[in-house]
């Protein structure tokens, strides 16, 4: 089956880390993403850059920021291929952001 | 007695079908449809030298036949077994018991904890919707909807039918003795008594996880408390331990109870169901050893971290004989929205003489009276000091 990962981060975490702290979590990131089990998977910029686009009417309007305004935003996604919910679980308890006051949203793609 | 026969019957039936099918309506659909078969025919048939694995094997029969004519479904025939077997004709091979793996699915916590609890219900204690939506005051309508919704989700989601790995374990297992506590807690309602049908579901988990300590934890704390229900209430009024008449108790589930739980301290069980077990074996002794209910309290309240605990510690020291150092202890817990907290106050204040300031405490508690024997006991109380 295949599992959406999305990775919900508190964008203050960042600034309070050292430089080892930072390198350690972007390797973390990086062994992810390498996992064989691991499809597709992406960091975003920050949610300042993100623009919300809804039709109403025929025509396209267009927010400024991201669709949800909450304290914790998207920061990134993973695609993976696993057996069951367990084993996703485990992948989704492994991204640094869940423990860093963030938090790991799973859920299964409908397949095609 | 068929009756009986299918209670005991069903968990294990659905369990094996739902490994087989992988599919939870479906198994649900031809574990229903078997035991029909077996309610027309074994009344006058008798019973089947093995009930278990005839009904297996019916339900299995009439699933690959739904799924051979439903033709959208024909590709999954290639994945099931050549179905040759003949309604009469049974594989005497014991059916692999798979009730763990389906209760660990059930009690996944990826399901909302309303939905485990129902979908157990169902699927391990054999019971009928709508006696589960009586049991907890909703609609049939609504519960089938919560069943329906958890079982989707398992199957959208990928919940494993499987027995967790070792490192997994110890926090599934909370989760199902949670489940069942749950549960048993719900006491009982309408026609259905929830605490045996936990009690019904210990016994299941004990008997298939034998060496896990806190499960015949969990089943001896339900055992030794359910053998007092009796005399817990006299009509509508609620009756304290020390007032409980004893001869309502049910002597020979205490000695059961008492045997479950010295299995669970002989497994080095030290957890939190252990030791409520210890603390309710105690209470039901001749004579009450409070010093020690006090400490197994002081034990647990470190395990729980709870200062609902804590109060209950503080009760054992009163009875103990020092209800000065209870009302120290409990002066020091932030219950201020606990019935319970200045009920034990009123009561401790009140030993201790000072009556004005414990018909205080009674009446804060009588404020936070929900229900009608609750605020009978409470304004008696008062009406005595």
């Amino acid at each position: 089956m295949q599992y959406a990962l999305m990775i919900y981060i508190e964008p203050a975490y960042a600034e309070g880390l050292t430089d080892d702290e930072r390198e350690a979590g972007y390797a973390e990131y990086l062994a992810l993403a390498d996992d064989p089990r691991c499809v597709a998977s992406g960091q975003l910029q920050p949610a300042e850059t993100a623009t919300s686009v809804r039709v109403a009417g025929g025509r396209t309007l267009l927010t400024d920021g991201p669709f949800a305004d909450t304290k914790e935003v998207l920061g990134g996604f993973c695609l993976v291929e696993a057996a069951d919910l367990d084993e996703v679980i485990e992948m989704a308890a492994r991204v640094p952001a869940a423990r860093a006051g963030g938090v790991v949203e799973i859920r299964p793609v409908v397949p095609r | 007695m068929l009756e009986e026969v299918f209670r005991n019957e069903w968990g294990r039936v659905l369990a094996s079908l739902v490994g087989f099918l992988g599919d939870f309506d479906r198994a649900e659909d031809a574990a229903q449809e078997a035991f029909t078969i077996a309610a027309e025919r074994w009344p006058e048939s008798g019973l089947p030298a093995n009930p278990g694995a005839w009904l297996v094997t019916t339900a299995r029969n009439r699933a690959i036949d739904r799924i051979r004519r439903e033709r959208t479904l024909a590709e999954k025939i290639h994945l099931l077994p050549a179905p040759e077997a003949v309604m009469d004709e049974f594989d005497d091979t014991p059916i692999k018991d798979e009730r763990l793996e389906l209760i660990f699915a059930c009690c996944h916590p990826a399901l909302p904890l309303d939905g485990q609890v129902a979908l157990t219900l169902r699927a391990l204690g054999g019971l009928e919707t709508a006696d589960i939506a009586r049991a907890f005051l909703v609609s049939e309508e609504t519960m089938k909807r919560r069943l329906t919704r958890a079982k989707n989700k398992i199957k959208a989601t990928g919940i494993p039918f499987a027995v967790p790995d070792a490192r997994l374990l110890p926090d599934r297992l909370d989760a199902v003795l949670a489940v069942v506590y749950l549960i048993y807690n719900e006491g009982y309602r309408g026609r259905v008594d929830l605490g045996a049908e936990a009690i019904r579901l210990g016994r299941v988990l004990t008997a298939l996880m034998p060496d896990q300590p806190e499960a015949h934890g969990l089943l001896a704390l339900m055992m030794i408390h359910h053998a007092r229900r009796r005399a817990r209430f006299s009509g509508d009024d609620l009756v304290l331990l020390e007032d409980q008449d004893r001869s309502l108790w049910d002597t020979r589930q205490i000695a059961a109870g008492r045997a479950v739980l010295d299995r669970a301290i002989a497994l080095g069980g030290r957890g939190a169901y252990v030791v409520q077990a210890a603390i309710a074996s105690l209470q039901t002794r001749e004579r009450i050893d409070w010093p020690q209910i006090a400490d197994l309290y002081g034990r647990l309240a470190r395990l729980t971290g709870s200062p609902v605990i804590e109060l209950n510690r503080a009760v054992a020291l009163a009875q103990a004989g020092d209800p000065a150092a209870a009302l120290r202890a409990v002066d020091r817990l932030d219950l201020d929205g606990y019935l319970y907290f200045h009920s034990t106050r009123g009561e401790l204040l009140r030993r201790l003489g000072r009556d004005t300031e414990a018909r205080e405490a009674y009446r804060r508690a009588l404020a936070l009276a929900a229900s009608t024997p609750e605020r009978r006991f409470l304004t008696r109380r008062l009406e005595d000091l």
